[in-house]
Parts: structure tokens; C-alpha cells; sequence
């Protein structure tokens, strides 16, 4: 575990000035971020793009030459998450900083026209989400010394409506479907050795399942487990349709802005 | 250019390049793709030899593993026929027969992957595992009344011990492009769990307050007799050194829940952040799914 606590950045005197140039950014526009452009690939995600038929030109250049490496400038806004079980761990713990930020948001101010069942499921919601971010951390760093993010890192809701119903059911929904979709593709990356955070992580997989379900019928009763969450037809039908790492920062991505996470150092296939 | 410059350069990068040139996994992506294409989407066959593909030499635990799970989804499958076929759910509410609707589909969906994919690995998949018919006739409600005589109250019994089960078994599958596979069908499974709750008036996660909260379903060990070899599959031997902790355990990864994170958090909210596991011997002990199977 001791790799686990190296916090994912360095703390840099210097970002500031920088940030604040950023920090009006619209949620829109986080792949003009240089970190976003600067992300590495890493060597899972070059292998990737080593297999795509796009890729073969470079690939015919790369046969050919061998130029040196050049410095690259490392952006303080790019986080990369560490290699092996700790990165994983650390995507789960950002995806329960989303869920405890939104739920915890809508439980301190409900909608007014949110019902009384509203209010009860997202006090559980808020309660269950927090735990998972607290537990997760606890794993990531069992001593709670280490400054895991940067201070003025958090999940932005500028661009989310949660004064109405309507708005916090949407936003709340797809954040515990994207939750729900990512686990069971994160669960099978993890080593054999991990088995009681492993274990851990398949406790909370149902329960993010059940938030989605509840989070869909309050919003379309009927909905908890949909066309667009579970495959209906064909080879996969009765299926949960998932997201891999890597589809499930994509959806995030906007949210963390002006950071931007790369998973190029997660186990394969991300 | 040089074909095999290329592949000293991927090797710098990853060391396992040459092996991972049709490897399994590289086999299970490319399933991965063509799932979603439509016109790839509609034939078994292509599944089965996908399988057969992917997984020639695999253990037997796998094929074990997933006969166990195509013989609880059998079961599922025959509980929610026969609640079809009744007249409780003949004057049900469109919304509740749509869910209910809903769910069967789901079941008969996950029996055909799982027999499927039984059969790409060379096994002959189980059949005939059904809901217990005198059993089934006791239930004289559709969800009002006493849980343990309604048929959403068993409905709940059932998706909850499945999502424990799935738990039971996912690590026997670790290493194997399966596990995504099961995982995917626990997850729905949850869903359903989670809707006959709400369905039923109840929370949609574990919690003290349910009205089944002491039923066995969310209790632990061996206590009412278990025959797990019922299905005539090879399952691993009833561990009574570790029996699965209690859906009201606390306690997750050696950190007291509700005093060890900082703050304080209620009992209730810790036991329900956490769905627990069940083995074999636990899901088929009398007093949980075994006493509801059978002719």
C-alpha cells in the first residue's frame, strides 16, 4: 500500500496565476485545456492506438526512425492516476467525489418541489455516497496524512440545474448510472492480491445499482432499468451496458475542469 | 521500414506485446466492438464460438460457475412465469405488470447468455430448476398483506439472495473475461431488487427498517439445512470457519462504518452503503432459496 499514498500531484507555488486565467472557463470547452491536449498516453493507451488502423502511418514512421525524446513540460493540471490497484481505487474515489458532491448539494437544498419521498431517498443517497468517499480515501491512504488532490480540486455543479426536480433527478441519475456502469468493468482490473478493497468494491456495485434504479423511477417511474441502462436485444440482452475508465473520465471530464484526469497508467483494457 | 523494429519498439512499451497478439482478452474486445453493431448483435452462434474461442482451456470452475448462476436465473425465471400466470397479477396495475414484465425479460435474457456461453465452453447447460408450485400457491397476494404470503415479497427475497450470490462467486471467475460478464448481470439483478422494493413500499437498499429485515435472506450461515449439491454441479464445501457477514454488518474492510471514518454515521446508513455476499451453501440452506426449490 505504501505507493498508495504518494497524493496524486505536486503542489506548484506557481499554478495560481494560471488557474485564474482559467477558472472562468465554460464546462464546454475542457479539451482546449493544455492538460487535456498533453495528456499522455502512457504505455496501455499506446499500445491502443498501436492496434488502430489509423495509427499504421505513424507506426511506418516510427519503423523508420529513431528520434531522441524530447522534454516534455509536465502541466499542474494534469493528474494521472497511479499504475495498478491504486489508480483504480482512485477513479472509484473521484466517482464518489461526483456522486457525495451532487447528492450532497440536493440534500442540504431540496427543490421546492421536491416530495417528501425526494428528500428521504437523497439524505440515503448523500449518507451512502459520503461513506464511499470516506472509505475509499481510507484505502487510497490508511493514514488520512496525504493531501490527495490539489486544495482548489472539486466537482464543479456550475453547470447542473438542482433547483428544480426535474434538474436535480437528471443530474443526480446519470451520475449514479455512470457509477453503475463503470464498476463492473473496474472490478475484473483489479489484481488477485487485492481481495478485501476488491471485495469492497463489489459491496458498493449493487448499491450504485440500486441508486440508479431508484434515482430512475422517482424521475420515469417504470424506467429503473431502461433500454438506454440494459441491453434489450441481441447478444447482450438482459446486460447492463457499460462504461470502461476511460469512457466513464470522458463523462466526468467537464466536471473537473480545469483538471484534467488521465487514466493512461490504469491496468488494461481501459 | 522494418516489420520488426516495430515490434522492438511496442515491446519497449510493453513487454507483454507479443503475447497479447490474439490473446483472449484482444478476442473479447473485438466481442466487445462487433456487440455494438447491430447487424453482429443477433447470433448465439457467433457468441458460443467466441467463447470457445476465448476460453479453450479454461478451468472447469468457470463452466461451474456459470451453471450456478443459470440455475438461479431458472428459477427466477420460473418464479415470474408463474406470477404471469396468476390472477393476482392479472389485476395488478399497468405499471406494476410492466415491471414485473420488465423483469422476466431480463431473467429470460440472462438464462439464453448464460446457456450460451455454457455451451461455447463445451458444457451442456443446466435445465428444469424451477419455483416450488405449493409453495407459489400459498402466495394469495400480489403486494399487499404479510410479505412472507405476497408474491413481491418473495419477488424481494429472491432478487436480494441473487445479487448476494452473484457476490458469493465473482472472485472464482477473477482473471477471466467472465467476470465483466456476471458482474454485468449482477448489476441488473440489483436493479430488479431495487424496483419490487419501491414497488413494495420499501427502501430500495438493505436497511433495519424493512419489513423483511429479519428474514434469513439477510442473515447468515447454514441454519436450516442446505443440499448444495441439489443441482448436481460441482460448488465449492459450506466454509462454516468464515460464514458471509450479516446484511447488517457495520463493519467493511476492518473499519467500524460508523465511528471509524471521522465522522459518526447511523447504523442504518452503514449496513445499507453495503451489499453483502452468501455462498452456495448459504443461498440453497432451506430457510433462503433452497426451501423454494423444487417441482
Amino acid at each position: 500500500m505504501d505507493g498508495q499514498r504518494v497524493p496524486l500531484y505536486w503542489p506548484r507555488p506557481d499554478v495560481r496565476g494560471k488557474q485564474a486565467g482559467l477558472i472562468n472557463l465554460r464546462m464546454s470547452d475542457h479539451k482546449l485545456l493544455p492538460a487535456w491536449r498533453e495528456q499522455s498516453l502512457g504505455r496501455r493507451g499506446f499500445l491502443r492506438v498501436s492496434a488502430a488502423t489509423a495509427a499504421t502511418v505513424a507506426l511506418v514512421a516510427a519503423g523508420c526512425t529513431t528520434d531522441p525524446p524530447e522534454p516534455v513540460k509536465v502541466d499542474p493540471f494534469l493528474l494521472t492516476l497511479p499504475t495498478t490497484d491504486a489508480g483504480l481505487f482512485f477513479f472509484a474515489y473521484l466517482l464518489a467525489i461526483a456522486q457525495a458532491t451532487v447528492f450532497q448539494k440536493v440534500a442540504d437544498t431540496p427543490p421546492t418541489d421536491f416530495t417528501a419521498t425526494d428528500r428521504a431517498v437523497f439524505t440515503d443517497l448523500r449518507d451512502h455516497a459520503v461513506i464511499n468517499r470516506e472509505l475509499l480515501r481510507r484505502i487510497i491512504d490508511p493514514t488520512g496524512a496525504a493531501a490527495l488532490l490539489p486544495a482548489d480540486f472539486a466537482f464543479s455543479l456550475a453547470s447542473l440545474t438542482l433547483t428544480t426536480r426535474a434538474g436535480a433527478l437528471a443530474a443526480a441519475q446519470q451520475l449514479a448510472d455512470l457509477a453503475a456502469a463503470a464498476y463492473p468493468t473496474v472490478l475484473p482490473l483489479l489484481s488477485p492480491a487485492a481481495l478485501l478493497p476488491r471485495t469492497l468494491l463489489l459491496k458498493m456495485s449493487s448499491v450504485h445499482a440500486r441508486h440508479a434504479a431508484t434515482l430512475r423511477d422517482l424521475r420515469t417511474p417504470g424506467s429503473f432499468a431502461a433500454d438506454d441502462a440494459v441491453f434489450t436485444t441481441g447478444l447482450f440482452a438482459g446486460q447492463l451496458r457499460t462504461k470502461t475508465p476511460l469512457e466513464t473520465l470522458a463523462v466526468l471530464a467537464p466536471f473537473f475542469a480545469p483538471y484534467v484526469i488521465s487514466a493512461g497508467n490504469l491496468p488494461l483494457p481501459v | 521500414m522494418d516489420f520488426f523494429k516495430i515490434i522492438d519498439q511496442l515491446s519497449e512499451v510493453d513487454a507483454d506485446v507479443l503475447g497479447r497478439f490474439d490473446s483472449r482478452r484482444a478476442v473479447f474486445s473485438s466481442l466487445g466492438t462487433a456487440a455494438k453493431r447491430s447487424a453482429m448483435a443477433a447470433t448465439p452462434l457467433f457468441l458460443g464460438a467466441l467463447f470457445q474461442k476465448a476460453y479453450a482451456g479454461t478451468t472447469a470452475t468457470a463452466v461451474e460457475v456459470l451453471q450456478y448462476a443459470l440455475a438461479l436465473e431458472l428459477f427466477e425465471q420460473d418464479f415470474y412465469k408463474k406470477v404471469q400466470a396468476s390472477a393476482q397479477y392479472t389485476a395488478a396495475s399497468a405499471a406494476d405488470k410492466g415491471a414485473i414484465d420488465q423483469i422476466k425479460k431480463h431473467e429470460d435474457a440472462h438464462a439464453v447468455l448464460l446457456s450460451t456461453a455454457i455451451r461455447g465452453l463445451g458444457a451442456t447447460p443446466i435445465t428444469g430448476v424451477t419455483f416450488k408450485s405449493a409453495v407459489f400457491a400459498t402466495l394469495t397476494t400480489f403486494k399487499t398483506g404479510p410479505a412472507a404470503t405476497s408474491q413481491l415479497g418473495i419477488a424481494q427475497l429472491l432478487e436480494d439472495t441473487g445479487v448476494r450470490a452473484y457476490k458469493g462467486r465473482a472472485g472464482e471467475l477473477l482473471g477471466t473475461d467472465l467476470l465483466t460478464v456476471a458482474l454485468q448481470i449482477h448489476s441488473v439483478e440489483a436493479r430488479h431488487a431495487a424496483k419490487i422494493r419501491i414497488m413494495r413500499g420499501q427502501r430500495a437498499w438493505v436497511n433495519p427498517a424493512d419489513d423483511l429485515a429479519a428474514h434469513p435472506v439477510y442473515t447468515n450461515g447454514v441454519t436450516a439445512g442446505s443440499n448444495p449439491a441439489q443441482f448436481g454441479l460441482v460448488v465449492p464445501p459450506y466454509d462454516a470457519t468464515k460464514p458471509s457477514p450479516r446484511e447488517d454488518n457495520t463493519v467493511q474492510s476492518n473499519v467500524p462504518i460508523t465511528t471509524g471514518l471521522g465522522t459518526t454515521y447511523t447504523s442504518a446508513d452503514a449496513q445499507a452503503s453495503f451489499d453483502e455476499i452468501l455462498q452456495v451453501a448459504e443461498v440453497l440452506d432451506n430457510s433462503r432459496a433452497g426451501g423454494l426449490i423444487g417441482a
